[in-house]
């Protein structure tokens, strides 16, 4: 106990561990849904669908929008301010690009005719989770843009990475919960 | 937006200082000191009195329908008056009265026992007692009490529009709560009660991420997890079941209101309204049942853990002896905790629930005995042969002891899957829950407001009419509530309008009107209470210690009325755990003392 008292200094920063719980949280979020989505996908009037291919496009997205994102984070380690800089916008650009390609997702599968209304399928389920998720990562984009906006236009210098941090490992987290989100969907969808 | 105020020990000096600069030179506006407050205590206050604004809303309207149960078919030209066409010829209208058993549900579980409970204690107590100057993040604090705020005015505003607040029961079963034909209060009321929780629930997120963050990494030095008072560990598993449970209220919600307006069928099938079959197919309403009560039967822990909690600290202190089994109480914290994820389809036993998967939640939830009854056991071991101060904060303490007893063993009745087939939706059922969880939290509630008044206003309360408060309480409890386990035992059924009409129920007739008279007293007396707490927030006896209890917790050790930042100078280091009552002769040892050479080990 005593050993535990006097590492009390390399306790991880209060902000990171908010932000662990709160993974924690919007996990159980996606869980409640996802197993709404297995109960439901054994009752009478289950329809399945084929995932679009701009999915696949988004995926590619935000998986080089986490690389970006990890690069930014050892840029402004190694105070490398302009590289740190534009590895950010970057990032912000490919995560705007993600959400728009997901609405073009959402599109192609509308025009599917998969649609609100009537008896849900899969493609509901995949509007109401997809779309969530899409919310968590506009959250993402919007911390991105003020810290984008910060490091050019802030008067203070900082110099505490852990912002930058909270923002890395919350993009990681949202680009995993992705490919999560679409492994399940291919494989029960 | 002040940023997190660290604790590292060796800055804490030159914080301070700064901290005096600061408030030196920049007098804090009204705004920011009372209103958009980042002051973890102020916050604390919010909650406690936009809670207790809720809870005589909430109340009155339990007064409300309780005058249509006691007195069926009578009329009241006042609330005519008052409610207009809601209650026309003095009576209380079929959709009004489910409109005021909803909301009153709604409001006291989420509103008053969720919020203004774990809301004001958790904000008010953990950084004392943990010994941090604030939360780990004071700005997402102060978003958690305005989210509640907003979630606050948005369900306030339900009750005000033509077709009335939500209707469907607080649990909000589809296909009624999906289906805008279905009542007056499946229509826009039911829309604004679903924005509302949805507010609701992004503020307890807010607040339950800053409660577990700030106790598992803002504690002082010396603050080791073993040392913490017993009502930071009750809070701690609160925010835990919280913060995974509130979530997927959440995702139930979301697919609710996409049934109720974009004509999906994630909960509706084979619906015929008016003669037309709806377009719905495939959708389950038992589904929506098991995503609220994986929250909702979370929900219930959430309201009684900060009363336990409470009640710990509470009983020690005043019996002027160490709590008893402090481990015991925390392992049982730990196994309501986790138990409390597992037990919620008992809520769904006469759904058509497989009756195999129901002998497992049976078991669980008989299982939950357990940990009750150790903690039960220690609450009176701690007072057994103490040397009890009977303030009004130990006799709710007392009290919320005496009603878990009573509620909980009513549940193992109603845990049984088979007796639960006699038993639910019963006037029993009403008993139970409202015993073991709703009188019982107001309880630990009160106890802890008692208890905690003098630091939060540097005043004390009127003892002479808390006594009042508590005795007119107990007794007006157990007079309203203790009848209702007979008549759920004849079968009487919960939620009916009008039971009059049925000779086998009609022989309570009596009763009703009884239980009718005392919950009115019982609500006149909660305003006795109110009135004494604005009256002794400006007029009570001052604090003159700032130990007025002699109580051993950090928050004794801040100045009477302690500024944002809490310690003048540096945070103390704590050597001991918080439950040295009576010890080596002594009355009590706070847990700054150094242990000294002589003394015995605990």
């Amino acid at each position: 106990m005593e050993a535990v008292m006097n590492q009390q200094q390399k306790r991880m920063h209060p902000h990171k561990f908010t932000l662990w719980v709160a993974i924690a949280s919007i996990l159980m979020m996606f869980a409640g849904l996802t197993s709404a989505f297995i109960v439901k996908s054994n009752l009478t009037g289950w329809r399945n669908i084929v995932m679009p291919d701009f999915f696949w496009f988004s995926t590619a997205t935000i998986l080089a929008s986490s690389l970006t994102m990890q690069m930014a984070l050892r840029s402004f380690r190694q105070r490398a301010m302009d590289q740190y800089r534009w590895l950010i916008g970057l990032t912000f650009v490919l995560g705007v690009t993600f959400i728009v390609l997901q609405w073009f997702g959402f599109k192609s599968l509308w025009d599917q005719n998969i649609k609100f209304n009537g008896s849900a399928g899969a493609g509901q389920f995949l509007y109401v989770i997809f779309g969530l998720h899409a919310l968590h990562v506009v959250g993402g984009v919007i911390a991105l843009l003020v810290i984008f906006l910060k490091a050019f236009f802030g008067k203070i210098k900082l110099y505490s990475s852990v912002p930058v941090e909270v923002a890395a490992t919350y993009w990681h987290f949202v680009d995993i919960l992705w490919v999560c989100l679409l492994v399940f969907f291919l494989a029960i969808g | 937006m002040s940023d997190t105020i660290h604790i590292q020990p060796g800055s804490v000096a030159h914080e301070a200082a700064h901290d005096e600069h600061h408030h030196g030179h920049h007098e804090q506006s009204f705004i920011t000191k009372y209103v958009f407050s980042q002051d973890h205590k102020t916050i604390g206050k919010q909650f406690l009195v936009t809670g207790i604004i809720w809870a005589v809303v909430g109340g009155l309207f339990s007064v409300l329908f309780r005058l249509q149960l006691g007195f069926p078919g009578q009329s009241f030209p006042i609330l005519e008056t008052f409610f207009g066409h809601w209650a026309k010829g003095g009576q209380i209208q079929p959709e009004f009265y489910y409109a005021l058993i909803t909301m009153h549900g709604t409001v006291l579980v989420f509103f008053v026992l969720t919020a203004g409970l774990s809301g004001t204690f958790a904000n008010l107590l953990i950084p004392l007692q943990v010994g941090a100057r604030d939360m780990a993040s004071p700005f997402l604090n102060m978003l958690s009490y305005w989210f509640f705020f907003m979630a606050s005015i948005v369900m306030i505003s339900s009750l005000f529009i033509s077709t009335g607040p939500a209707a469907g029961g607080w649990t909000v079963y589809p296909p009624l709560s999906a289906l805008h034909d279905a009542s007056e209060g499946s229509k826009l009321g039911m829309d604004l009660w679903i924005v509302a929780m949805a507010l609701f629930v992004v503020s307890s997120l807010l607040g339950g991420l800053n409660y577990i963050s700030t106790i598992l990494n803002m504690r002082t030095k010396g603050m080791s997890m073993t040392r913490l008072p017993l009502t930071i560990w009750a809070l701690f598993f609160t925010a835990v079941l919280g913060v995974l449970s509130f979530p997927v209220l959440l995702s139930g919600l979301i697919l609710l209101l996409f049934d109720r307006n974009l004509g999906t069928s994630f909960y509706l099938s084979d619906i015929v309204v008016n003669g037309q079959t709806l377009p719905n197919e495939g959708g389950s309403a038992i589904l929506f049942q098991h995503l609220f009560w994986f929250l909702g039967h979370p929900e219930v822990y959430i309201i009684l853990l900060p009363a336990m909690g409470m009640v710990s600290e509470i009983l020690s202190v005043n019996s002027r002896k160490p709590i008893f089994g402090y481990m015991a109480m925390l392992g049982s914290l730990f196994a309501i905790c986790i138990l409390a994820f597992l037990v919620w389809a008992h809520h769904m036993f006469v759904t058509g629930l497989n009756p195999f998967l129901g002998s497992v939640f049976v078991l669980l939830t008989l299982l939950i005995a357990v940990p009750s009854a150790i903690k039960v056991f220690n609450w009176l071991t701690t007072l057994w042969r103490g040397n009890i101060r009977l303030l009004p904060s130990t006799l709710f303490a007392i009290g919320f002891v005496s009603l878990f007893i009573s509620g909980g063993l009513t549940g193992i009745f109603l845990g049984n899957s088979t007796i639960d087939i006699h038993l639910h939706d019963t006037m029993f059922v009403v008993a139970h829950f409202h015993i073991v969880m709703g009188v019982a939290s107001m309880f630990g509630m009160f106890a802890g407001v008692y208890h905690w008044f003098p630091k939060m206003f540097g005043r004390y309360l009127n003892t002479t009419l808390g006594y009042i408060h508590f005795w007119v309480t107990l007794v007006g409890a157990y007079l309203i509530f203790w009848p209702m386990h007979y008549e759920g035992l004849a079968g009487m059924p919960r939620r009916y309008l009008d039971k009059s009409v049925w000779r086998s129920f009609s022989q309570f007739g009596d009763l009703d009107k009884m239980i009718t008279v005392v919950s009115i007293i019982v609500f006149a007396v909660q305003l006795l209470f109110i009135f004494n707490f604005f009256y002794s927030i400006f007029k009570g006896r001052k604090v003159t210690s700032t130990n007025p209890w002699g109580a051993n917790t950090l928050e004794w050790t801040t100045p009477v009325n302690p500024g944002h930042g809490n310690w003048v100078g540096e945070i103390p280091e704590v050597h001991r755990w918080a439950y040295d009552y009576g010890k080596d002769g002594r009355e009590f040892i706070p847990q700054t003392e150094p242990i000294g050479a002589n003394e015995s080990k605990h």
